[in-house]
């Protein structure tokens, strides 16, 4: 398997330890884009506290000219840059691996591992003999430390030049700075160490149609091109980056050249109970509105979600998915909102769920989720998590067809009201179970009381079970009309037994799991989950295999759950591979995860399911 | 809120507005509160009002939370759009709406647990705002619908049908708005008509949030002897701060507006409110002054009535925000998307 193979040129992994706010993810940052600009496929997974400094933090940086890049399986170099964690670091690192470390005091003598190569680089030192502020000796010596990364990865140092002119165009004295201690750690480390190591880099061409671009900033790309004029919000992490972005695209292309006015609206509410209201008010008086949140978030938006639903008014939500129960961990990644957005709110509610796997579908999902929203007068809820979120990521340029055009729904204009004898909100839905709306101004005949009180298909409030009974009932066909608008699955097939079922973020790591295996000979179908109700290529993939393996980040196996809940398998079919401790997934947990429940047959050497999971329960089909 | 809808039938001599409407084109639904409920009398109120100001029905927004006030616009204005949401949550759905549209005219109708306890951070929030709308608070001290517990508005020592004294101070939705900049902030009684429709006719003038405090008896939970929210209780112990005359924008205004006592303030759109104050040297444009003067009148057991305070100066929500004159909700798509050609470039920022 390849993940004891020997790591080399393009394949290789760094993690870089340092200590939060200290200035070490502007470093880190000038070495991802550095790597990209080489044309190199690469990954960036920034493993923070939830804390504003002082806290260990962790970035981690994955190159694989293959393409693999979910998070990496092991180190092949550790930046040691943080005394607190030296010892879980220096453990972290594979055989025959490199730490790279201050040397400015004595590393501790237990600390050393035979089997890796140490290279002390005195940056504390060098950097408070050449800089004279210590706010500036603290920053530079991140900037030293990627100086070294430089010589001995063989990173371009025209490209980091380049960056670093960008970076502080206007700003000259800093970017001195920043050019002198990039040397300081460059200039050491050709000095002192043979350079390049092993594993190193060599330009490709793999990125030139490409971005590196983080999920919250492609989704709130995705709004602004949606036409989302209004916007409610409360802070809340992972989340705030979206409309942190939202807001900055807004001023740059959405204020009128001529009046220097705004097309827009940004609230920041008191709470979510309030920002999702806003929503729900702006879109019910005929805006495409819009909130970012996160789990505990969703918590609070419950009540108004389930107004939204039975008074069919569209809200687009984005739901950064974090750590929970509670507040959890905040700036670790989950997918555990998943039951929670299906079901929100009291009484029979369902929502549609887009679930977007990389910083691309975000940004396609957000536009879809607004036609969605519209076209069935309802939440969507639109899940993404804060490593898809809060990571960059390389994907294909983002694309726009000119020819998009909103779909509204049915909204009835001034012209179809006009003529119209009388209005009734919730009579002759569509061939979706959809009727028509009004909205508020528009004209005198298409007034009317909206409330989440019950009612008639008339709008009347109604207390009589029949009456009651109607409206949800075309509520329900409504939902299930949704399951073939919403994104199909995408599906790798190649007619095996058993299959693989994931979600989101998983993704990346799923797919390089399901390549793993094969070259062991183990051959499993792959299926990945993108909206909910669920389409019915969704059964369709589960009954033609016999065993799935369903791979999430929650405790609950509520993605199985929910595929139980709301398709014919029988639960048996499905086996949950669950990785809930807040990091992004790696291949390597996937497939761990896959041989518990199953082992290899000698004979044939294919994969079988463990038996003792199957006498348990018996198989219908 | 079972609606039941009043007969049609129209007396040919009603007297009709500048828009040929009567004033039974304002009404809406039966009512299905109580008789006597002082809620039927602002509702009274309230079409007065809008038939006299000439607004277009479907112009009107009436907005609600849960309670018996929230029931009550289903009462009014049959030609407008309303929406009768959740328990408190009124202010966020009605910011939403004026974010999208800040043209039509919204008036929010709630209650004392409306917005004195589950939405009181909504309330205050939406007053920071200076969201553009009447904020109407029908303030009966008592949960109705739920059968008489006492509410945030309750005075200590006012006491429930069954006999029980309220021990915790009220929460004055007056004294509230003015300590956390509320721009229009007016307390009437249900019970009088003849104050209350200049004071709603100012209101919807207003530049931003107005806020109107009415109170009003609940006849079945709370207006016994021992109650501070009856109608005898209010009569008795009311205490005017300021008559109001309302002077549309469209007459002309004749000199004399300073005569002594009278203050005036032009509203955002042109009309002229004046105040007459009835305690020599209430500056209802004072917010200070009016604060002192409140909570003076009110540890003596006065229900200060009136307009009570007016400042036209301060920007609503859009104008703080620098938004577009037209309605968010009717930009064409073309003004809002920025197109491929500029997202092919702006990618450059993520190379």
């Amino acid at each position: 398997m390849r993940e004891s193979t020997h790591s080399g040129v393009n394949d290789f992994a760094v993690k870089l330890a340092n200590v939060n706010g200290t200035g070490s993810a502007s470093a880190n940052g000038l070495l991802m884009q550095a790597i990209f600009r080489m044309g190199i496929p690469v990954s960036g997974k920034n493993l923070f506290p939830s804390n504003i400094q002082g806290l260990p933090t962790w970035y981690e940086i994955r190159v694989n000219g293959a393409g693999y890049t979910a998070r990496a399986l092991d180190y092949d170099l550790m930046v040691a840059m943080n005394a607190q964690t030296y010892a879980r670091d220096i453990k972290e690192v594979r055989s025959g691996g490199h730490v790279l470390y201050d040397s400015s005091w004595p590393l501790d003598k237990s600390l050393y591992r035979e089997d890796v190569e140490f290279l002390p680089v005195p940056f504390a030192r060098m950097c408070n003999e050449r800089f004279r502020e210590p706010r500036e000796r603290t920053l530079m010596k991140n900037i030293a430390y990627a100086g070294t990364l430089v010589a001995i990865l063989d990173i371009d140092m025209p490209i980091v030049e380049e960056l670093l002119t960008e970076r502080f165009a206007g700003k000259v004295a800093l970017r001195e700075s920043n050019r002198q201690a990039l040397r300081i750690g460059y200039d050491y480390a050709k000095e002192h160490f043979s350079c390049p190591l092993p594993f190193h880099l060599r330009r490709m061409d793999a990125n030139h149609d490409k971005i590196l671009i983080d999920g919250n900033t492609a989704t709130a790309l995705g709004c602004v091109y949606a036409g989302a004029t209004v916007a409610a919000w409360y802070p809340i992490t992972p989340a705030t980056s979206v409309m942190d972005a939202f807001k900055e695209f807004c001023e740059k292309y959405r204020r009128d050249p001529q009046t220097g006015r705004n097309n827009y609206l940004i609230i920041q509410a008191e709470d979510e109970l309030a920002a999702i209201g806003m929503v729900i008010g702006a879109s019910w008086n005929g805006a495409r509105a819009f909130t970012s949140t996160a789990g505990p978030g969703v918590s609070l938006m419950n009540e108004l979600l389930g107004l939204a639903y039975y008074s069919e008014i569209p809200a687009v939500l984005i739901d950064v998915q974090r750590v929970g129960p509670s507040t959890g961990m905040p700036t670790r990644t989950q997918q555990g909102d998943i039951l929670e957005c299906a079901y929100a709110s009291h009484g029979d509610t369902k929502h549609i769920l887009l679930i977007p796997a990389n910083p691309a579908e975000c940004f396609d999902f957000a536009v879809k989720s607004f036609d969605l929203a519209e076209r069935f007068q309802t939440p969507v809820m639109m899940l993404s998590d804060l490593d898809i979120g809060m990571n960059d990521w390389v994907v294909p340029r983002l694309q726009w067809d000119d020819a998009y055009r909103p779909d509204r729904g049915r909204v009835l204009s001034e012209e179809d009201l006009k003529d119209l004898p009388k209005f009734y909100r919730y009579a002759n839905g569509d061939e979706n179970h959809v009727a028509a709306r009004t909205v508020p101004g528009v004209h005198p005949n298409g007034a009317y009381v909206t409330r989440g009180s019950g009612h008639n298909k008339f709008g009347e409030y109604t207390e009589t079970p029949s009456e009651y009974q109607e409206v949800v009932d075309r509520l329900e066909a409504k939902h299930k009309a949704a399951a073939n608008f919403v994104p199909a699955p995408i599906v790798a097939s190649s007619g095996a037994q058993w299959g693989v079922i994931t979600i989101g973020g998983c993704d990346a790591a799923v797919r390089e799991a399901v390549d793993l295996l094969h070259e062991r000979g183990i051959v499993l179908d792959y299926m990945r989950i993108r909206g909910f109700p669920f389409a019915e290529a969704v059964e369709t993939f589960m009954r033609d295999h016999e065993l799935c393996f369903v791979v999430e980040q929650n405790r609950d196996a509520q993605l199985h759950s929910l595929l139980v809940l709301e398709t014919g398998i029988p639960k048996d079919r499905l086996r949950p591979v669950l990785v809930y401790g807040g990091f992004p997934l790696s291949a390597r947990k996937v497939i761990e995860g896959i041989l518990t429940h199953s082992e290899i047959d000698e004979r044939t050497g294919r994969l079988m399911p463990v038996v003792r999971d199957l006498e348990e329960t018996t198989c219908p089909r | 809120m079972p609606s039941i809808a009043k007969p049609v039938a129209r007396h040919p001599s009603l007297e009709r507005n500048s828009l040929g409407l009567t004033i039974r084109d304002y009404e809406g639904s039966m009512s299905t509160l109580c008789a006597g409920c002082g809620h039927d009398s602002i509702t009274a109120a309230i079409v007065r009002t809008l038939w006299e100001i000439s607004m277009p029905p479907h112009r009107l927004v009436k907005m609600s939370g849960i309670g018996c006030s929230s029931k009550t616009p289903a009462y009014f204005v049959y030609g407008a759009h309303g929406f009768n949401s959740a328990h408190g949550r009124m202010p966020t759905i009605t910011t939403g709406a004026i974010a999208a549209n800040r043209e039509l005219t919204y008036i929010g109708v709630s209650g004392d647990g409306d917005s004195l306890s589950i939405g009181i951070g909504h309330m205050c929030h939406a007053i920071r705002r200076n969201v553009k709308m009447v904020y109407l608070i029908e303030n009966n001290g008592v949960y109705g619908l739920t059968k008489g517990q006492f509410s945030a508005s309750a005075d200590v020592g006012s006491k429930s049908k069954r006999g029980e004294a309220n021990r915790m101070l009220p929460i004055d939705p007056v004294m509230l708005g003015l300590s956390i900049g509320a721009t229009f902030v007016a307390r009437s009684f249900s019970g009088d008509k003849e104050q209350l429709v200049p004071i709603l006719k100012a209101a919807f003038a207003h530049r931003g949030m107005a806020l109107v405090d009415v109170i009003s008896p609940c006849v079945t939970f709370n207006d016994h002897s021992g109650s501070t929210k009856s109608y005898l209780y209010t009569r008795k112990h009311e205490a005017r701060a300021t008559e109001t005359d309302f002077v549309p924008p469209a007459t002309e205004i004749l000199a004399s507006i300073s005569t002594n006592g009278v203050t005036s303030v032009t509203m955002h759109d042109g009309s002229v409110v004046r105040f007459r104050s009835l305690p020599a040297g209430y500056d209802p444009t004072d917010r200070q002054k009016v604060m002192s003067y409140l909570q003076e009148r009110q540890s003596s057991g006065e229900i200060v009535t009136g307009l009570l305070f007016a400042d036209e100066t301060v920007a609503d929500l859009h104008e703080a925000n620098n938004t577009c004159d037209a309605p968010l909700n009717d930009l064409p798509y073309e003004k809002l998307c920025p197109g491929a050609e500029t997202l092919n470039w702006l990618q450059d920022e993520f190379r």
